[in-house]
């Protein structure tokens, strides 16, 4: 709770100082953009949270998200395939990565680092292999499919909601009811915290972390499916490269701990929108794109040093007071 | 200078500790403790857990720095404010759980820090040289190049102490340092510990075990709720004198009926464990049976339970429960069968630190009260009030993490996550480890009121006084066998340990040929 109230301020400052800095930043197509992006990126983290509340880590997202743009393009332009089936396919495809993946750490006992690693290069080479390195693209065609991700529902005369937005809310929802409403919520976040203890109860643990891992991947072709359509131009060497960083930088920032069994949902998605708000505002304020990474990173940083401040701070205060009742 | 000028003695005291307290957040952990340690003495600190003993010898070490009183050093007041300077005036901690680095070897382990050295390099044979004198001292006869992790735990426990010694420590302070031991290493601890005191260090000997207490201790300070309880002096310390300022009261020491007439509940059948294939138990429990495990560290307890209990895979074998085999794949099997386990080690296996009472009470219920997967909080939080009412769990309340409650309260926890599925067989490890006098009782009675209501119970314990005093019957194990089953009437120290050493018991009068 406390940690939702710390990255909603944060979120809050970094807003009101990029609006006061340059009007331009709350205008309706600059703030459609942004909802748009956030929404995206929002999935992936939502999918990475619930890797990282078991205690692990997944760093082959953004090839996920690169093999599963690149080939979904290619099965529609070049193989002429229909639409559902494509679909169906790429996410199939995604969740197979994704039990992969927990089959790998939890049978063969290897370490998430290591074989999501793999994952990254393997997907990526996949990627470029299979499209031949060349750029995809859907040109004009499957407008009613692109809706999804670059579609809007008016709201007000100048404002509408970008499509994104909905599935954001859609998955967000879900995963949230997942989290907190379910006994393989309870059970993930306890096995973060404990995984024998988790296990001697009697919970199967392999399973929920394997769970946790094709949530990951098929969030991640959500993605994928997502940031292809939107972007209509899909380099298979480049789409969504990084964005597992992103992803697991706005989990942090939002309130997972990499050490596991902690993380809200929400939190998750504001973390999200602090990062897109910040690379937004380098943009919009001028100041040299080269610096992005360097100010994300800083950003980043002060943040998770502020979280461990205002812990301390905490700690030793109900400490004093604790001794004052005494 | 004081008011009461103490009279003048023969030998000053190597430390004294006049008034120290401490308060913690909500806890008075220390107030007004005196206590004073004389060259070559060895000193037990008892006390029920809670009772400051470990605060006060946090103080003395400089890992914390006390509210108020005076620490004072061959007569002279001093200013411990960090384990450096502790190390300094030449007092040394030994810590219940070891801190060596185990990838590294025992030369290196004894003088970590503190290497020759010329330049930056390590001077490896100085280096082995100075730590073979220490080790010398403590009787470590293995190379000083042996890494820490290939030695016994017994063995660890002497380059801890090597350790200690080699910076010039006066005064070592040993905390609860038998607990993993086995009893030939134990024995071994002894002969070290006796040695130094001949050399004139003096040791402040903390521990559960009275008696190990009563074979080692020239004096003995008891602490009850930050406080000096008493003190007994070589000649008085007996077991019940010590739990009398423990507890500061007589224990009521009644001895159980034995009873579990019934029918079999739980058969083992030829079962073979991972550790030792080569032994086949066989043995059954009836209902209401109460079954102790008895057994030097290492005789294959534990992975008997975690057998029984899916955790490790059994080599051979079956288990019945209730006539109905059980599989023995996993925990999930375990408790579908009626089984439950009360692991030896409580934080990492047994209960969620940081989660709070309610959630690891219906950890493993929880599944049973849902509805397609969904949480059905209001059943969640009916039985754990239920639970924590039952088992007289003190929690301020439901949401409170587990991590801030006493030993006694977490071991109820996990009795209470299994008792809220009502198992037909209980399996406990160690079941009062590192827990205080009152607690043990309301577990022991918890034991029996179970066993009341029809639940075989298997326990191991390496507490004798436990043993005795719980069992129905007694399986001794020694290395991986079934070395006897002793009935209530054949039970006694003597039988089990006979066992527990490979022995055989001499049912017939014959001499030895």
């Amino acid at each position: 709770m406390k940690k939702l109230l710390g990255i909603s301020g944060l979120f809050l400052v970094v807003f009101a100082a990029t609006s006061v800095a340059n009007p331009k930043f709350v205008s309706a197509y600059n703030l459609q953009n942004l909802i748009s992006w956030t929404s995206l990126f929002g999935i992936i983290s939502i999918g990475v949270a619930f890797v990282i509340i078991t205690g692990g880590i997944d760093l082959s997202i953004g090839s996920v998200i690169g093999l599963v743009g690149s080939l979904m393009a290619w099965l529609l332009t070049h193989k002429h395939w229909g639409i559902p089936a494509t679909v169906v396919t790429v996410l199939l495809l995604s969740l197979a990565i994704g039990l992969a993946h927990g089959l790998l750490i939890t049978k063969m006992r290897l370490q998430p680092f290591v074989v999501t690693l793999c994952g990254l290069l393997l997907y990526r080479g996949l990627a470029r292999y299979i499209t031949d390195d060349q750029s995809q693209g859907f040109g004009n065609a499957y407008e009613g499919m692109r809706w999804v991700a670059i579609g809007a529902v008016p709201i007000t005369p100048q404002f509408s909601l970008p499509a994104p937005f909905f599935v954001l809310v859609l998955v967000g929802v879900l995963a949230a009811i997942f989290l907190n409403r379910t006994i393989w919520g309870r059970y993930l976040l306890a096995l973060g915290r404990n995984e024998t203890a988790t296990r001697y109860s009697g919970i199967n643990t392999d399973r929920m972390k394997i769970i946790a891992y094709v949530i990951c991947s098929l969030l991640a072709g959500v993605g994928g499916i997502l940031f292809s359509l939107d972007l209509n131009s899909i380099q298979p060497s480049g789409l969504g490269e990084f964005y597992e960083l992103y992803a697991i930088a706005a989990a942090v920032l939002g309130g997972c701990s990499l050490r596991g069994g902690e993380g809200t949902i929400l939190g998750v998605i504001i973390g999200t929108a602090v990062m897109r708000v910040l690379y937004n505002a380098i943009n919009i304020l001028g100041i040299p794109t080269h610096l992005e990474f360097a100010i994300i990173g800083a950003v980043i940083l002060a943040g998770v040093i502020a979280d461990e401040l205002v812990k301390r701070f905490a700690a030793r205060r109900r400490a004093a007071r604790e001794l004052a009742d005494a | 200078m004081s008011l009461t000028d103490p009279p003048p003695l023969a030998v000053e005291p190597l430390l004294e500790v006049r008034s120290l307290s401490k308060r913690f957040p909500g806890v008075r952990a220390l107030h007004q403790v005196n206590l004073t340690l004389r060259r070559g003495e060895v000193l037990a600190v008892i006390g029920e857990n809670g009772a400051g003993k470990s605060t006060l010898m946090k103080i003395l070490a400089g890992v914390q720095e006390p509210d108020s009183g005076t620490i004072m050093v061959d007569g002279q007041p001093v200013h411990i404010d960090s384990v450096r300077a502790a190390e300094n005036l030449g007092i040394s901690l030994i810590h219940q759980e070891l801190n060596l680095a185990d990838n590294l070897d025992v030369a290196a382990n004894v003088l970590l820090g503190r290497e020759p050295r010329r330049g930056c390099f390590i001077q490896r044979s100085v280096l082995d040289r100075k730590a073979g004198g220490f080790m010398e001292q403590v009787g470590l006869d293995c190379s000083p190049r042996t890494l820490v992790s290939r030695l016994p735990l017994g063995h660890q426990q002497m380059v801890e102490i090597a350790k200690a010694l080699s910076t010039n420590a006066r005064v070592l302070i040993m905390d609860e340092p038998t607990s993993s031991l086995s009893q030939t290493e134990t024995d071994r601890l002894y002969g070290v510990i006796k040695e130094l005191r001949s050399r004139g260090v003096a040791i402040i000997y903390i521990s559960h075990r009275l008696g190990e207490v009563k074979e080692l201790a020239d004096r003995v300070v008891v602490l009850r709720d930050g406080q000096n309880a008493g003190e007994l002096q070589r000649g008085q310390i007996h077991h019940d004198a010590m739990v009398k300022l423990m507890v500061g009261r007589e224990l009521g020491r009644h001895l159980r009926d034995a009873h579990g007439h019934g029918e079999a509940v739980l058969e083992v059948r030829g079962l073979r464990t991972l550790r030792y294939p080569q032994q086949a138990l066989d043995f059954s429990l009836r209902r209401g049976e109460i079954v102790g495990v008895a057994g030097l560290v290492g005789a294959g307890r534990t992975e008997l339970l975690s057998t029984l209990f899916g955790i490790e895979q059994p080599v051979g074998g079956q288990v019945l429960l209730a006539g109905r085999k059980v599989n023995l794949h996993s925990p999930q099997d375990a408790i579908r069968a009626g089984l439950a386990l009360v692991p030896e080690d409580r934080k990492q296996q047994g209960v969620i630190l940081e989660m709070g009472v309610r959630q690891n009470i219906t950890l493993a219920c929880v599944r049973g009260h849902a509805r397609r997967g969904f949480l059905n909080r209001r059943r969640e939080g009916e039985v754990a009030a239920q639970m924590t009412r039952q088992l007289n769990i003190k929690t301020p309340n439901l949401a409170q993490p587990v991590q801030y409650l006493s030993g006694g309260n977490q071991q109820k926890i996990v009795l209470a996550k299994w008792l809220a599925l009502e198992p037909r067989a209980l399996l406990l490890d160690e079941p009062t480890r590192g827990i205080d006098v009152g607690a043990k009782q309301e577990i022991y009675r918890l034991m029996e009121e179970l066993a009341g209501r029809g639940v075989a119970i298997l326990f191991v314990s390496s507490e004798m006084e436990e043993v005795l005093r719980m069992s129905d019957r007694t399986l001794v194990l020694h290395e991986g066998r079934l070395a006897g089953e002793l009935p209530r009437v054949e039970l006694s120290e003597e039988a089990i340990m006979r066992l527990a050493t490979g022995g055989r018991l001499e049912k017939t009068h014959r001499t030895d040929a």
